[in-house]
């Protein structure tokens, strides 16, 4: 075999959860009252916007969700393959260079030198204390000092015109598939997105689509040849960090409402569907959950998993799937803590529901409690549930942040925004500053919330009965 | 008409609906002179309450007047900066709403809300602002103003709170006073000291009213003026007296014809087809041609113009234009003569107004309905006549209880019902009347077992249902069904039109194959009067009318011997209650279905019911056939809630009994006969014990002392 | 009213227990005190003598729930269960692992918590109403709209870059304020000064952009429409009703968090040096001190509640409505 594919926990169920996504979809498609709502969001500017740069980082995620071990270089006499402990990712093969190249320590945004000082041996044999020139960062230029500023430039055009072609090829793209699907001509089409003539924003589309390619060709130019956010203490890429940092920033985003719905959905609809006792214990249970300050009881659970971790070393053959215990662990516990929320709306929801007339001739029909559930209550507080998913995300992308830095969040392993920052929180009092992997990690994470922030707007707005 | 205070020309409100224009107001046009009472007449969503808000300059966000003038006094209003017109509203104009629960600001009390207007338009402060406060609350007549102008809307009835925003809008004395559905929101009974407030304190202060209703019989009662608006247009508009005695347009001819009421019993109602059209259309020719009986060419391509067809009587229509086209149709539909009204004493109040009832030419449905239905009704089964009975209720009784305290202790109960009795024969409609928390719905519910009763005794064809378990009850499900208000509510939105239809007969097992069920789902909507394409649509894509008929047509899925119908017209306008009432009607003659017909609406008793049931505070105090009761009730709750009824009349005022007062709650109810405290009859017994039943007759009986030990007389 | 709250404290001792029980739970029998001793005192390289004497020190090598051993009484009493978790409901939180008084520390530590958080929420609760209000009074206009998208932004930025930004700024590159640290009596001015401001306007993009839909929603209310038909101007609709009810949910919700500010912020008295309960817990949790969790969790559920009763009363005192029996 050329490789041993490995499935993470985490990686296990986001595919579940990309079934889900995919089978509500295909539900969705065929049935226009559902399918309306998202019509409505689709109408919106922020919601095309947000949406594709959603999508992007999705991308980015799943990439990065498909992982595998490599085989080491078999030995001689060796009757079975080995392979290396290292667990890598599509995405890793996809930008291999930058995660190879590795500095000493330390490097600025497009630096060609260290940022500490060390002492370089001469040819000459004299000893010269100085910052050293990068292994790759800018190893191509002779003189960097006359010759970086051009280079800089040519490599920017040079991202340029791959983006421009990429930007003109999706554009066609988009107007043969809308010409085709509004059986019009190809010019026509393109008027339609020009002017905005469409129920759907399209120049907004291809705006925001543009926008993504330029980033992702001028990223790919530039990081080939420098450090385009600098390195780190022990020289990685900062920009490879931070593009691994998004698959866990979505999966505390995501998988911590997969893993709560149940519970909430079960429980809530429970307590408002039957009320009396039922209601109460639940309650009871909620409130409790509730009244334990959030941070302290994952911080609880966190220690004791953490307690639990170090006495069974031997069970996970691989850091990566130590630390995806720790993720999926985490996950968990936010689901336990956050799921109340959910739960109380869905009782209410459910309590009004209870009242209404269609339940009320569904049992004058003798249809019995669980149908009543599965097809009257159950579809009529789906979006409940969905503008609660949406709303969650980014208060679980910005969570994972706080808590990494309380020392309770992922594993400190795990490539993530919370460790980059608490990484270069103790480098602040440095002369002159490390900001950059504070800079990645802000600029990262402020694109990611601030479109699943609009997303979510658009989504209430389109789903709740009460916004129309 | 010299120098009219309010001068509205060719006003048109445009509402943003997206792309899309609503034209809810489209050249509106009238005047209303000092002293008069001008009622705006339409059904829901002809752009009357626009209107009202326009004049106010009080329109929602997506709303904005694009033509036309409002002039008070001469100045127009429509000109005036935002500035200026926050002086006149409130002292020249002020406006009265429909929802008194909601109008008023919640956390501030009462006297403070009127006294902010005083503050606002005038130099009363202090002393002399409460001293006004004071006076308007005495004169729109609640007690004991002085104590109650602290308290909060709360801890206002309904009636009361519509009190209190009529207080607020006279603070200024206006010379117009906007009242949009001042009681629709409001029982009968409360109604009636509404209405009564309103025109004393329109004659003592001679001020302008603007009435906006879709009820002619508060028309009748309250306007001098009136005219009809369709479709953002008004349509016809003349003096009251000319308006009831000829009404010429036909849309207002079908209104009147599509009431019900006691003249009409036995025949159907006349039904308007189709739908208002949407009014973001353009309109070439007249918007009612579509509905129209008398339609030809000429009204789907030309808009007609307004013509006056007698002094202050004009109509839009072509036919009033060109009496030598169509005249003699129209000539002979408008022969004959016959009475109409919302009367609920048809014989002694209803009006005789100049109308065929059947309008020109029924569809052959109808006449076959009206051939069934003209022969003679069988005798009048006993009510309580056990024996033979479909249904048989006795001592129902579903109390709820309240609990209060860490253990959840039961403090008290709501006795919702209190002791009901009642009987349904195969094939009849049992009437069960009352106003809104009397417990007429839960006595619905507690029969169909969706509330268990508390005591009493609900037999089936026999057959004991309380106390049947779960899965004894599902198999006797079938035979009773229920068909609820608000057709909104009553279909889940996310099930399409079959699923909706099939979930009673997989449920009940009705019908076993699948192949059987959409046979039954088509025959069904062929049945209520839909095509049988529409099953794979969704309840949102129906009007109201469409989907009380879906509601019907899963009732009657199972095949049920009786249905309970609660208010199953009451959230609908009143062409398309005709409807629902004609397909009732229908169903009960093909089918033989029992009835148990809740509603408060006294007008659709007489018209449809054969029996009648009368409920106060969770008890039935007055029962009889729909003759005995409606044409000679003998308990003062019956005769007030009769007299309350507005009613189109020309002739001699009726008296209204005035009943004093609110519904009390039906978690402490009085000590004695219940309705003691209102009841303009009180003796000293009537405080001690709630009263026996007396028989005038085998089906007519009453719980009142005034009739103790002599039965049969008065 | 009285009877109401002894109601309401009784209804909390379900709650409590609850509480109580779960962490018990948590730190006792799924993390067993022989695991606590191993992290204490290294992994490897560790005696059962050196375990044993760990936990003797601290109370934990008693039996958990039931001790067969003792006499009477002491057969419930003389264990873990009772000496480290039913003691809190007196309040009597015992030592830290490391031997320190927990009520102490509580004692002397809140103060400073408390002199960062209560300006924060008093401040924040104003600062945001008032943008709210005027978010709402330009409703559908380009201010509103500019108003949203700041809002929004704000709250998409995370508020460990508030802290670092602000200490970057004011007191790194500005000197305005100390970096970290803290003093007693009226010099700790300079050093809340900073958490405080950063504080107020990291709530801000959430705080006003949640009270400008409640502003709008109350704008939308019939009584409004009534308002505007007395001839109010626009200014003394939003005042003098919109603001009143409006009140209701804002108050009522910021209420409960009221007895929370004793806790303190853990991220910002952690990055400023403040002695607060907030860097005592996060100082706990780094150095794994389940008792001081166990103390702080138990602490944070009882000022919850108390929130919660706080909440209902103030519902009386904005709500003439309600009435509590």
């Amino acid at each position: 075999m050329l490789f041993k594919p490995v499935l993470l926990w985490t990686d296990g169920l986001l595919w579940l959860l990309l079934a889900l996504v995919g089978l509500y979809a295909w539900r969705v498609r065929r049935r226009e009252h559902l399918l309306q709502p998202w019509r409505r969001l689709l109408r919106s500017r922020s919601g095309v916007a947000s949406a594709m740069i959603l999508l992007a980082f999705v991308a980015v995620g799943v990439l990065d969700s498909l992982h595998f071990r490599l085989p080491l270089d078999k030995q001689a006499g060796a009757a079975e393959r080995h392979y290396s402990p290292e667990v890598l990712s599509v995405f890793d093969l996809l930008v291999g260079p930058l995660r190879k190249q590795a500095e000493k320590t330390y490097s600025a945004p497009f630096a060609t030198r260290l940022y500490a000082k060390e002492t370089i041996e001469l040819p000459d044999g004299r000893q010269l204390r100085d910052y050293p020139r990068l292994k790759y960062g800018g190893a191509h230029l002779s003189d960097p000092a006359t010759q970086q500023a051009g280079d800089i430039a040519a490599i920017a055009l040079q991202g340029g015109v791959w983006a421009l072609v990429a930007g003109w090829g999706a554009a066609l793209a988009l107007v043969l598939w809308l010409a085709r699907r509004r059986r019009v001509s190809p010019g026509a089409a393109w008027r339609l997105i020009r002017q905005g003539g469409d129920e759907i924003p399209w120049r907004t589309f291809l705006g925001t689509v543009a926008m993504l390619i330029l980033f992702a060709c001028l990223a790919a130019a530039f990081s080939a040849k420098y450090h385009i956010f600098g390195t780190d203490k022990v020289g990685q890429d900062v920009f490879y960090l931070t593009l691994k940092s998004i698959r866990t920033g979505l999966m505390i985003g995501t998988l911590t409402t997969l893993v709560m719905l149940p519970f909430a959905l079960l429980l809530g609809i429970m307590a408002g569907y039957f009320r009396g006792w039922v209601d109460d214990v639940i309650q009871y249970v909620y409130t409790t959950l509730n009244s334990i300050p959030g941070v302290l009881l994952i911080a609880a659970a966190v220690l004791i998993l953490q307690v639990y971790m170090d006495s069974n070393q031997d069970l996970f053959d691989t850091v990566a799937a130590r630390a995806d215990i720790r993720l999926l662990f985490l996950c968990i516990i936010l689901g336990i803590t956050s799921w109340t929320g959910l739960c109380r709306l869905l009782r209410g929801e459910t309590l009004k529901l209870g009242e209404m007339e269609f339940v009320q001739a569904a049992t004058a029909f003798g249809v019995g409690h669980f149908r009543i559930i599965a097809r009257h209550i159950l579809p009529n507080v789906m979006h409940i549930v969905l503008i609660s998913i949406v709303l969650d995300f980014s208060g679980l992308v910005l969570a994972e942040a706080v808590l990494s830095y309380v020392g309770v969040g992922v594993d400190p392993t795990m490539q993530s925004w919370g460790n980059m920052i608490n990484g270069a929180r103790l480098e602040m009092a440095r002369e002159p500053m490390v900001w950059w992997s504070l800079a990645a990690a802000f600029v990262f994470m402020f694109v990611l919330v601030l479109s699943a922030n609009l997303f979510s707007d658009r989504v209430r707005d389109a789903f709740d009965p009460r916004m129309k | 008409m010299n120098a009219p205070l309010l001068f509205v020309d060719n006003l048109k409100t445009w509402l943003d609906a997206g792309k899309t224009q609503v034209r809810a107001v489209d050249g509106v046009s009238f005047a209303i002179a000092r002293d008069e009472t001008f009622a705006l007449l339409g059904e829901s969503g002809c752009g009357k309450s626009m209107t009202a808000l326009s004049i106010m300059r009080l329109l929602p966000e997506a709303g904005r007047i694009v033509a036309g003038s409002v002039e008070l006094d001469g100045q127009d209003l429509l000109a005036l900066p935002e500035i200026a017109m926050r002086t006149v509203r409130g002292k020249r104009i002020a406006m009265i709403f429909q929802e008194p629960m909601t109008s008023l600001n919640p956390v501030l009390t009462v006297g403070r809300q009127i006294s902010e207007t005083l503050y606002r338009h005038t130099a009363l402060r202090g002393e002399a602002a409460q001293a006004r406060v004071l006076e308007l609350l005495d004169a729109v007549g609640i007690p004991d103003a002085k104590a109650r102008c602290h308290d909060y809307p709360f801890q206002f009835s309904g009636g009361m709170k519509q009190r209190v925003m009529i207080a607020i809008a006279l603070a200024c004395e206006p010379d117009l006073l906007i009242a949009d559905e001042p009681t629709t929101a409001l029982d009968v009974t409360i109604q009636a000291q509404v209405l009564e407030l309103l025109r004393t304190l329109q004659r003592d202060h001679g001020m302008a009213v603007l009435l906006i209703t879709h009820d002619l019989g508060v028309v009748s009662e309250m306007a001098h003026r009136v005219a009809v608006m369709y479709a953002g247009e008004i349509v016809e508009t003349a003096e009251r007296g000319e308006f009831f005695a000829n009404p010429r347009h036909p849309y207002t001819r079908k209104l009147f014809a599509s009431l019900p009421g006691a003249v009409r019993r036995g025949q159907p109602l006349e039904m308007m087809r189709g739908n208002v059209p949407p009014l973001d259309s353009d309109f070439v020719g007249c918007r009612f041609a579509g509905r129209c009986d008398f339609a030809w060419q000429r009204c789907s391509e030309e808009a007609p113009a307004w013509t006056e067809v007698a002094p202050g009587h004009a109509v839009r229509c072509h036919l009033a234009a060109q009496p030598a086209d169509v005249g003699p149709v129209m000539e002979e539909s408008l022969d004959g003569t016959a009475s109409v009204g919302t009367a609920p004493v048809g014989t002694a109040s209803a009006v005789h107004v100049r109308l065929h009832p059947q309008g020109v030419s029924p569809p052959r449905a109808a006449a076959e309905l009206l051939a069934r239905a003209r022969k003679p009704y069988p005798q009048h089964p006993l009510l309580l006549d056990k024996a033979g009975g479909l249904l048989e209720v006795s001592d129902l009784k579903i109390h709820f209880p309240i609990r209060k305290g860490l253990l959840k202790r039961v403090a008290g109960h709501v006795y919702a019902v209190d002791g009901v009795s009642l009987a349904i024969r195969p094939g009849r409609t049992l009437a069960l009347v009352g106003e809104s928390g009397c417990g007429k719905t839960t006595v619905g519910k507690g029969i169909l077992q969706l509330i268990r009763p508390t005591a009493g005794s609900v037999r089936f064809a026999g057959e004991e249902l309380t106390g049947l378990k779960s899965s004894a009850l599902r198999a006797r499900r079938a035979d009773f069904q229920i068909v609820f208000q608000d057709p909104y509510s009553s279909l889940d939105p996310r099930m399409r039109i079959a699923d909706i239809l099939e979930e009673g007969m997989i449920s009940l097992g009705t019908a076993s194959s699948p192949a059987a069920r959409q046979a039954g789902v088509d025959s069904l909507l062929r049945q209520v009067g839909l095509s049988p394409d529409s099953k794979y649509r969704y309840p949102h894509e129906f009007s109201g009318g469409q989907r009380q008929r879906v509601a019907i047509a899963r009732a009657l899925a199972v095949r049920p011997k009786l249905l309970v119908c609660d208010e199953p017209t009451s959230a609908l306008d009143v062409s398309v209650q005709a409807q629902i009432l004609n397909l009732l009607k229908g169903l009960q003659d093909d089918l033989g279905l029992a009835y148990l017909f809740i509603t408060h609406n006294l007008a659709v008793v007489e018209y449809f019911a054969h029996e009648v049931a009368v409920m106060y505070l969770g008890r039935i105090v007055e029962h009889g056939s729909v003759e005995e009761v409606m044409h000679a009730p003998r308990h003062p709750y019956t005769r007030a809630l009769l007299s309350a009824v507005p009613v189109i009349e020309t002739g001699s005022k009726r008296e209204v009994i005035r009943l004093s007062g609110d519904l009390p709650s039906p978690s402490n109810p009085p000590q004695g006969c219940h309705f003691h405290p209102r009841c303009p009859h009180v003796m000293p017994v009537c405080r001690l014990d709630y009263p026996a039943a007396t028989g005038f007759s085998a089906t007519h009986g009453v719980r009142c002392y005034l009739y103790e030990g002599s039965p049969g007389e008065r | 009213m009285i009877n109401y709250i002894l109601r309401r404290l009784l209804y909390a001792i379900p709650i409590l227990i609850g509480v109580n029980l779960l962490t018990f739970t948590l730190f006792f029998v799924v993390n067993t005190p022989d695991n606590m001793a191993r992290i204490h005192l290294g992994v490897k390289h560790v005696t059962p003598d050196a375990i044993a004497k760990w936990k003797h020190e601290r109370g934990y090598d008693k039996p958990l729930m039931w001790n067969g051993a003792a006499e009477g009484a002491q057969k419930a009493a003389d264990t873990i269960f009772f000496e480290k978790s039913v003691r809190m409901f007196a309040f009597d939180f015992g030592r830290s692992d490391e031997g320190r008084n927990i009520s102490y520390d509580i004692r002397t530590r809140m103060w400073p918590s408390l002199a960062i958080a209560l300006p924060v929420f008093a401040i924040g609760l104003l600062v945001n109403i008032t943008f709210a209000m005027l978010m709402a009074f330009f409703r559908a206009t380009y201010i509103d709209f500019a108003g949203v998208v700041l809002c929004v932004a704000m709250m998409s930025i995370s508020g460990l870059f508030y802290i670092i930004g602000g200490q970057y700024l004011i007191s790194k590159l500005l000197h305005l304020t100390p970096i970290s640290g803290f003093d007693g009596g009226l010099n700790a001015f300079k050093f809340v000064v900073l958490p405080m401001a950063i504080g107020v306007i990291g709530g801000i993009g959430a705080g006003s952009r949640w009270y400008r839909t409640i502003f709008l929603e109350e704008a939308t209310r019939d009584y409004v429409r009534t308002a505007r038909a007395k001839g109010l101007s626009e200014l003394a609709v939003l005042f003098g009703h919109v603001l009143k009810n409006a009140m209701i949910p804002i108050l009522t919700g910021a209420v409960v968090v009221i007895p929370l500010l004793f806790m303190g912020s853990l991220i910002s008295e952690s990055f400023f040096g403040i002695p607060g309960l907030g860097s005592y817990t996060i100082d706990a949790i780094n150095a794994q001190d389940f008792a001081i969790v166990r103390a702080m969790v138990f602490l944070g559920s009882v000022l919850y509640i108390v929130g919660l009763i706080l909440t209902d009363i103030s519902y009386t005192l904005v709500d003439p409505r309600i009435r509590l029996e």
